[in-house]
């Protein structure tokens, strides 16, 4: 009896450990970038690091402002979920509610099959096709700019989004649906006024989620953008918070190395809310 | 691209690159890290020295800012650079040994009807001042500037040469040479910048000056885009016998033939 007791704190032991050392990843992580960027923000001025709109690291007189990159990534997601939002949410009331179980199948998996894509292949279509096509269909001298990586990141956020607003629309209970067609309104109308109110922090957190992704995407982004500091335009060469951390950092030396780094600490900031954000619409969902 | 890969593999050797520096103190490896631009020269240098002397030869392709550091901080046997070193470095007990140069070809579309150009108009492109290629002789086209990443040894050595510092007006900037090449070749209307020895088809190298970019118009200086491609060794630590032995060899005679075949021109 009192060996098997022992045995179970044993086991109880090493699972805590285990869980410990995913928080000590998240507590070493957050430590780290906080210890890494918090020396180039306070070198720069911290008003001049997020609101000086010219970023020249490596020009004799550099210039630290990622302005520019802020507000790419802000527009970016933005547009990203203008156009996925839709899509994917009327993806998932016809795949939750209307669809036959065999069209319901095969889409599925196409949404799966687009989960798994890595990113760089998203880039590298999107640098093969989309950049040259917007150059064409729109008469700009170059594609490379913030819509062909909006289009790339709305069909990149699509599977999070089509997935948890599945689920969140399967949770409705059934009666629900039953008391409204037993009324006389039509399935579309329940539907529309019935399952997807009664899901709509579920689909909240899908949105959320799919702020996170695209916030947070760098391979993809990098190659349609075309990745020159500007202030956003639509059809611009654009700089993304994560990108401006990734094709620096190679090469990057000194109060350059440490502005990326300061740059990472700010992006992270970002996701932390959006996690906070999608922490509190799950939170309501289950209540 | 290139490079996300290069990082990654980075990360995953990190690890064995810590237990390849161990090793190469016994003297059976010789560890280089450094400039991408010399990926292609130092892969065929590097797999010659492997065969004639049978010690093993690792490259990292980090940058030329990272190799420098490696090297200062002990990390490598051998840094590599595409640019010369600046004072601060050498003055950090660093230093240089030229074993080749490196013409950088200004690029265009093969459907590009420009042909040539001299420095000032491809500084003035550069810089902004010339933004249509009717205005030296193309048709009616916005140009399309394609440069490099900040802190990029082709962008430095670029920028350094025809006097664009801080001045260059990029609607692109792309980072590896070949991102530089796809880009170019699928835009009428683009021009680029890129390694000579990494410059194929698909792409149109201009003439500067009237004079094209080749080995010899590289080695004679009459074509005056040109970088060179550095050793980085540090001065108060001696190379290991196989890092010496590599150091000899690609600074020989033999390695011209190398050198060149990897498109750059050897000093030797």
């Amino acid at each position: 009896m009192k060996k098997q007791r022992a045995f179970e704190n044993f086991v109880h032991g090493i699972f805590l450990i285990l869980g410990l050392i995913t928080v000590g990843f998240v507590l070493l992580i957050t430590l780290y970038l906080i210890i890494a960027g918090i020396p180039a923000i306070r070198e720069i001025g911290i008003l001049d690091f997020l609101f000086n709109t010219k970023w020249a690291s490596t020009a004799s007189e550099p210039s630290y402002g990622i302005l520019p990159f802020i507000l790419t990534s802000v527009y970016g997601t933005a547009g990203a979920i203008i156009l996925g939002v839709p899509v994917g949410f009327m993806t998932s009331v016809y795949l939750a509610k209307l669809a036959p179980a065999k069209i319901r199948t095969v889409v599925s998996g196409a949404v799966s099959l687009l989960a798994g894509i890595p990113s760089v292949v998203y880039g590298l279509v999107g640098m093969m096709v989309l950049v040259p096509g917007i150059r064409k269909l729109f008469h700009i001298p170059d594609g490379a700019s913030l819509l062909a990586a909006i289009i790339v990141l709305a069909i990149m956020i699509l599977p999070s989004i089509i997935n948890v607003s599945i689920t969140a629309s399967e949770a409705v209970p059934r009666e629900y649906e039953d008391a409204s067609l037993a009324l006389g309104a039509t399935p579309v109308e329940t539907y529309f006024r019935v399952s997807v109110p009664a899901a709509k922090s579920g689909i909240a957190a899908a949105v959320v989620l799919g702020v996170g992704r695209a916030i947070g995407e760098a391979m993809a982004v990098m190659m349609v953008s075309g990745n020159a500091p500007n202030m956003p335009e639509l059809f611009g060469s654009v700089r993304f918070l994560t990108t401006a951390v990734a094709s620096e950092m190679s090469y990057s030396s000194g109060l350059q190395r440490q502005a990326l780094f300061s740059i990472a600490l700010v992006l992270f900031l970002f996701i932390m809310l959006i996690n906070a954000a999608l922490n509190f619409f799950l939170k309501r969902s289950k209540e | 691209m290139k490079k996300f890969l290069t990082l990654a593999l980075a990360a995953t050797l990190a690890v064995s690159a810590l237990a390849g520096c161990q090793a190469s103190q016994k003297g059976g490896t010789v560890s280089t890290d450094g400039s991408t631009s010399m990926e292609e020269v130092i892969g065929i240098l590097g797999e010659a020295f492997e065969e004639k002397y049978g010690i093993s030869f690792t490259y990292n392709p980090t940058g030329s800012g990272s190799g420098i550091q490696a090297v200062k901080e002990g990390r490598c046997d051998i840094g590599l650079s595409s640019r010369n070193l600046k004072a601060e470095e050498k003055a950090d007990g660093l230093s240089e040994t030229v074993i080749a140069n490196d013409g950088i070809a200004v690029i265009v579309n093969p459907q590009n009807s420009v042909s040539d150009l001299d420095v000032e108009t491809i500084a003035k492109i550069y810089k902004g001042e010339i933004t249509n290629w009717s205005q030296i002789g193309g048709s009616d086209a916005e140009i399309v500037v394609i440069g490099r990443e900040a802190g990029s040894g082709t962008r430095d050595g670029f920028e350094s040469i025809t006097g664009t510092e801080d001045g260059c007006k990029y609607r692109q900037e792309l980072t590896s040479t070949g991102d530089v090449i796809t880009t170019v070749s699928q835009n009428p209307d683009a021009i680029g910048y890129a390694s000579l020895a990494a410059v194929g088809d698909g792409v149109k190298a201009l003439s500067v000056g009237g004079v094209l970019p080749s080995e010899d118009t590289v080695k004679d200086g009459s074509y005056v885009i040109q970088r060179p491609f550095v050793l980085v060794t540090k001065d108060d630590t001696e190379l290991s016998d196989a890092a010496q032995k590599f150091f000899d060899f690609v600074t020989s005679a033999d390695a011209a033939q190398y050198i060149s075949q990897a498109g750059a021109v050897p000093v030797n």
